[in-house]
């Protein structure tokens, strides 16, 4: 019996020949992420575990991108506390504001070329599900997970099991690979994937750019899923030269390929050319129905970014449809650069005016009000349209107001129509 | 390591929220949080539990919320094992890294019945009914998992380590 490609990292990283699904594993990691909201509890218990220091100062991540700029003292408090931790472990890799390589961490991480293919990774935050893109395997994990793999470098997993996603054919005009996601979640429910990594294949998957990738890996935890993850091909060899070059140079990675006769608990073939142009609507990803097949629903607020739409290739989409129209009057948009250096790029290329000239607010790279935090924050029923990625109640405010999931071109024409909308619609105005 | 008890039987789903409800989680601390446990399922769990009985539930036991709080309290409430045929994935892991021993077994959730005695031989998953006589067997944990369980849970194996 073969393994997965998921199982091949994980036995690798555990030092076995093979591992089997319900197995449990201790793994080595090559990279322990945590955030603003869930390292400082990881700071106690790692004071409680008598680690004289973190396992590697090169491996631990950590990233204030949550409430920064702070919200309040609360989160001033906690990002000094994750400032002196950092400084105290003598860590290379944290990120203050400002800094070039700051950012939204699902972001960054990939970014500063710290995933690279074969990696196992976890991080202390459910989207760390990001990095599979990059043919690594990574996972979220809870703040005592966290504290543990700082101090040792390792944790355990239970191997999981797959489900093979066969993707074939071409995205369609205006489809992107946010409809993707959103459609597979709609697909199999938000508990479709349970324990499961989500195991991606096919031809259709060289058609999708690592952007894509990244977005699609990102909701893999939507579907209840472990992880996803793509196969390593030129694109992602692409972009470990662009962003990773030294461990490229180094051959500091591990190209892994599910066997041959890997086993799948199922397997679900979809032909790209069919995906439809999806919203989630309000409170579950699942909840997804065809732009064009509801009535109108009018919007309060557009937010465009965080880590699964906030690359650069997902606000050069938004600058093209935004160039020369206007968002709407008495509706806000917002836009989120996923990180510093996206932001710059952006500045260079003249997006950022785009933005400003059709009337939207331009934030700092960090999650504002992805996740409620602030900048951005909904009233009393207000409803928003947002490239991000939960929905659940109160989500991004009040427990009220309403979010729907959508595609960077869809919360564009949104913005533009006050309504959620096609961008087909913004081509015949 | 063995496990010896009374088996409290619950049905399938049991979520995060029935094993410790929201409005007790203003504290961390296991005894206050074990004065709650189970109290929206079973209002006489609290008063029947004893020291090493045992939980024996349906599929998908502790699904819902990440707290690590759940499995605190059934720990601290003098559970000595909780036995499934599935775990929500959160609450699998952490029940380990709290030290609150599960066990896998479909044919041991149907078989055993509300009251029995039962013993569990954690090192090679044999769950013996003794009211019953009847046995049943799970996948016994790898050693490191029964180190951790053994340490309270992780972050005293990584203390130890
Ligand atoms: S952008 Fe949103 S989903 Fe992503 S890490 Fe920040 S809060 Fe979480």
């Amino acid at each position: 019996m073969g393994m997965t490609m998921t199982q091949k990292i994980l036995a690798k990283h555990a030092g076995l020949d093979f591992v089997e699904p319900g197995q449990l594993i201790e793994a080595k990691l090559d990279l322990v992420l945590g955030n603003d909201v869930t390292t400082p509890p990881a700071i106690d218990v790692f004071a409680t575990t008598c680690a004289c220091g973190v396992f590697d100062r090169n491996k631990v991540a950590l990233v204030p991108d949550h409430f920064t700029p702070n919200k309040d003292i609360k989160s001033a408090d906690n990002c000094k506390k994750i400032r002196e931790f950092a400084k105290a472990q003598g860590l290379t890799h944290y990120y203050e504001i400002g800094d070039p390589q700051m950012g939204v961490e699902h972001v960054i991480l990939p970014e500063n070329g710290l995933v690279a293919p074969g990696d196992a990774i976890i991080g202390a935050d459910s989207h760390t599900c990001t990095y599979g893109a990059l043919g690594a395997f990574a996972t979220g994990v809870g703040s005592t997970d966290l504290a543990c793999a700082m101090a040792t470098g390792q944790t355990w997993f239970r191997v999981p099991e797959a489900i093979l996603f066969v993707l074939k054919g071409t995205l369609k005009k205006n489809i992107t690979s946010k409809d993707l996601i959103l459609y597979i979640i709609g697909m199999i429910g938000v508990d479709g994937a349970l324990y499961e990594s989500m195991e991606f294949a096919g031809p259709g998957v060289e058609t999708l750019t690592m952007a894509d990738r990244l977005t699609i890996c990102n909701m893999a935890i939507e579907a209840g899923g472990k992880n996803g993850i793509f196969p390593v091909d030129q694109k992602t060899m692409d972009y470990l030269a662009q962003f990773a070059p030294e461990r490229l140079a180094n051959k500091d990675f591990t190209v892994i390929s599910a066997d041959a006769d890997a086993v799948y608990a199922r397997t679900i073939e979809i032909d790209l050319a069919e995906v439809p142009m999806t919203v989630s609507f309000p409170h579950l990803p699942e909840n997804t129905k065809t732009v064009g097949t509801f009535d109108e629903v009018t919007i309060d607020q557009v937010v465009i970014g965080s880590c699964t739409n906030g690359r650069l290739e997902d606000l050069r989409t938004a600058a093209a449809l935004f160039k020369g129209q206007k968002v709407k009057k008495g509706i806000r948009c917002i836009i989120l650069p996923g990180s510093q250096r996206v932001w710059k790029e952006a500045l260079k290329e003249g997006l950022l005016e785009v933005f400003a000239d059709a009337n939207c607010v331009v934030s700092a790279a960090t999650c504002g009000p992805c996740l409620g935090g602030h900048m951005g924050i909904l009233a009393k029923g207000e409803r928003c349209v947002s490239t991000t990625n939960r929905n659940f109640v109160g989500r991004m405010g009040h427990p009220e107001s309403e979010v729907y999931l959508s595609s960077v071109p869809v919360a564009v024409a949104s913005a533009i129509f006050g309504r959620i909308a096609s961008p087909e619609e913004i081509e015949k105005k | 390591m063995n496990a010896k008890g009374k088996v409290f039987k619950y049905g399938a789903n049991v979520d995060t929220d029935v094993i410790i409800p929201a409005r007790y989680l203003n504290t961390a601390d296991p005894k206050e949080l074990a004065k709650h446990c189970m109290e929206d399922i079973d209002m006489s769990f609290v008063n029947r539990v004893q020291p090493g009985d045992i939980i024996v539930g349906g599929q998908n036991f502790g699904c819902g919320s990440s707290r690590e709080h759940a499995p605190i309290a059934i720990k601290a409430s003098g559970i000595s094992c909780v036995i499934a045929p599935s775990f929500a994935r959160i609450f699998y892991r952490n029940a380990i890294n709290m030290g609150l021993p599960i066990m896998e077994s479909t044919e041991a959730s149907e078989g055993i019945a509300d009251g029995d005695e039962v013993e569990i031989d954690f090192a090679t998953g044999i769950i013996h009914d003794i009211t019953s006589g009847e046995n049943f067997t799970a996948k016994p944990f790898p050693a490191f998992i029964q180190k951790i369980i053994a340490a309270d849970g992780l972050v005293g194996y990584i203390a130890k380590k």
